[in-house]
């Protein structure tokens, strides 16, 4: 067993150790933070692959940006641990039973010709080759038409975002510091000429 | 690191990239533009569809040009269908400025939204792989489902465009499936490659005709046929008028490249399989789309079900290409070229009809019922007349551009040896016909409802007027537009 094999296998290990942790956690901070735990993981077995981009990613994308999102989610909610758990013996078989069919799904598929270890040996590259560099210059090169197109569509998310939800509403009491600042004398003291309606009291 | 780098042609994409550019300035000006200009944003995006135009215009060259890694293909078809494309969202802008004003709409989102709906039309008319097909779809899409909810303080709006939104997203999904089952089969994503291994017969047929089911599924729900079809009422009655206009119009062009170039440049090899498919969708959204239409009172909703009719023809043009087993190029040209123009004709003839719709509704007021059409003789006989043009047209009633483009599909048709469903499609268009002429007696033998005179702009009656006599005169001289189409074609495919 050379030290490769080794470190897969404590990742491995630790993975399932923190994502079963996931799920039978009592308190959910803790949960989320489990599934941090999961997630560097995951991410050292794609580093044992020589996959560093998506180890980087996952651990960008999901434990910088997704899990902090959620775990504040997490502490402004006031979460009910004993009503979430109602009913959990209850769901376990239809669970039990899809996790088991999942499984045999993924199997079946592995072992056929088109996927599997037979289908795709994994190659091995030098020490100098980095697949981020390799995945960059595709995206940049041969793919940058469908690139640019995906950031347009990501544009129009926006701007739908914007336009569906922006609302100035003008039955809420609100200071604008702008107007705050620049207000005049003349602005606040009226002096108006009036009539006398009465002479000498 | 870059050594065998080539840097990809622009030159056929600049329409595409001029559009960009454009609208990332109107995104900025209209930011900081303030409510006291925002003209700034329609006038720019019309400048903006003028420039496009003249670019198109200026790089055709008559010849099929590939570039960004064989994924974007600029052929006398896509020069074609952008012109068209162009002139569709000009007409567009200006019947729908009224109507928008009125309503508090025309906001400077609306006009970019607008305007990154014809750049995914234009990518999906340019595409010449899965990928920017793709890319494309959902570009065009995105901004379609945030124009529908634009008007976001109406529930039927919100409604409409939610109901768009979740069947279009799993039409997405479709679509997708299909084609990553046809990249399983023939290791490709460029049509011409597909078409390449297709033909050489290697493949699994079983994995490709598989996945051209879902991808016909996801074609069929763009293009809005039978049993695809039940987004279209309720989008195009929940969505502000102006927007139905938008979406019964030029995406049809879009829907169509999407179609031709799928069908015809990627699986023309597996046409016995796809021909069955799109026999059976033609025949029924004929035969649903015509009925169904009878029984409405909206005209929004009539013209939706009247809507899958005409695509349903235009689906029996495309399966009329191939005859049995040889393959006859003048056949085939015929049908394809009866389609684009059935597509062309649809789309002048459904700007003009939502057009009339817009024409009619004033300030806060949808004139979208039939009976707001009542006594129209009275009000304007000369606005009655252009309705009754385009009413006429869409029936099909002979020297009406939509009698030649239905002639020439049936012709197409026969010569396939289609000739059951010819008379079923013939049947159903009379019983059809039922519903567009009580618009036509709604208008002349009625007493008006409301007789408020017509107030619009002076370019929108203008712009209709040329509207309803272009259907006239494309049908008393059909044969230079078909001739278009068919030089189109024969130099693309």
């Amino acid at each position: 067993m050379d030290l490769k094999t080794i470190i897969f296998y404590v990742f491995a290990a630790l993975l399932i150790f923190a994502a079963l942790r996931v799920i039978t956690a009592r308190n959910p901070v803790h949960a989320a933070l489990y599934l941090v735990l999961a997630f560097f993981n995951a991410g050292g077995l794609w580093l044992t692959l020589q996959a560093e981009f998506l180890a980087i990613t996952l651990v960008m994308v999901y434990v910088g940006a997704v899990m902090v999102l959620f775990l504040f989610v997490i502490m402004m909610l006031d979460i009910d641990i004993k009503r979430l758990r109602q009913g959990f013996w209850r769901n376990m078989p239809l669970a039990a039973t899809l996790g088991v069919l999942m499984v045999a799904e993924m199997a079946l598929v592995l072992s056929t010709d088109y996927f599997g270890p037979v289908a795709f040996p994994g190659t091995k590259m030098g020490a100098d080759y980095s697949n981020t560099r390799e995945l960059g210059r595709l995206l940049f090169t041969d793919y940058v038409y469908p690139f640019e197109l995906a950031s347009i569509i990501l544009l129009v998310a926006i701007i739908a975002a914007v336009v569906l939800t922006l609302r100035r509403r003008k039955d809420v009491k609100h200071l604008d510091p702008v107007q705050q600042v620049a207000v005049k004398h003349s602005d606040r003291l009226r002096v108006l000429q009036m009539p006398a309606e009465k002479e000498g009291e | 690191m870059l050594k065998n780098f080539v840097m990809p042609d622009l030159y056929p994409a600049a329409p595409e990239l001029f559009l960009v550019a454009m609208a990332c300035a109107i995104l900025l000006a209209d930011a900081f533009a303030g409510a006291s200009r925002r003209w700034l944003a329609p006038v720019l995006t019309m400048l903006t569809l003028i420039g496009c135009a003249l670019i198109t215009y200026a790089t055709f060259d008559g010849t099929a040009t590939l570039t960004f890694a064989n994924m974007f293909v600029d052929d006398p078809l896509s020069d074609f269908l952008k012109l068209l494309l162009y002139v569709a969202i000009i007409v567009v802008l200006v019947y729908g400025r009224d109507y928008l004003a009125a309503r508090n709409l025309d906001k400077g989102e609306y006009y970019l939204l607008l305007l990154f709906a014809t750049l995914g039309m234009m990518v999906m008319i340019s595409a010449y792989n899965f990928l920017t097909m793709y890319l494309g779809l959902e570009l065009l899409s995105l901004s379609l489902y945030a124009m529908v909810a634009i008007d976001r303080d109406s529930p039927r709006a919100t409604e409409a465009a939610m109901k768009y939104f979740v069947l279009g997203a799993l039409a997405s999904g479709l679509l997708l499936y299909g084609m990553s089952m046809i990249y399983g089969a023939t290791g490709t994503l460029e049509l011409g490659r597909v078409a390449q291994t297709i033909h050489e017969g290697t493949t699994n047929r079983t994995i490709l005709v598989f996945g051209l089911v879902f991808l016909v599924a996801g074609v069929a729900f763009k293009l809005g046929v039978v049993p695809f079809h039940m987004w279209i009422p309720d989008v195009y009655h929940g969505a502000p008028t102006a927007v139905t206009l938008l979406i019964s119009s030029a995406p049809k062009l879009a829907a169509f490249a999407m179609a031709l170039r799928l069908l015809v440049s990627g699986l023309f090899g597996l046409a016995e399989h796809w021909q069955s498919m799109l026999m059976l969708m033609a025949v029924l959204s004929i035969g649903i789309g015509n009925l169904a239409a009878i029984a409405q009172t909206n005209i929004k909703r009539m013209l939706g079900y009247s809507a899958i009719s005409h695509m349903g023809f235009m689906l029996l043009a495309l399966m009329s290409g191939v005859a049995g087993a040889e393959v006859d190029p003048m056949a085939l040209i015929n049908a394809y070229s009866s389609a684009l123009y059935y597509i062309i004709s649809y789309v002048l003839m459904s700007l003009g009809a939502f057009g009339m719709v817009l024409l009619l509704s004033r300030g806060g007021y949808e004139a979208d019922n039939l009976e707001d059409f009542k006594g129209l003789n009275k009000r304007s006989p000369w606005f009655a007349l252009m309705m009754a043009i385009l009413m006429f047209s869409m029936a099909g009633i002979p020297f009406f551009v939509g009698f030649f483009a239905k002639f020439s599909v049936l012709l197409a048709a026969v010569a396939a040896g289609h000739v059951a469903v010819v008379v079923l499609a013939v049947i159903f268009s009379l019983i059809g016909a039922y519903y567009y002429l009580r618009v036509v007696k709604l208008m002349y033998f009625d007493d008006p409802v409301d007789a408020a005179s017509i107030r619009a702009g002076l370019d929108m009656r203008l712009l209709i007027s040329l509207n309803g006599l272009a259907v006239a005169l494309f049908g008393l001289f059909p044969d230079s537009l078909m001739m278009l189409c068919t030089a189109t074609l024969v130099r693309s495919l």
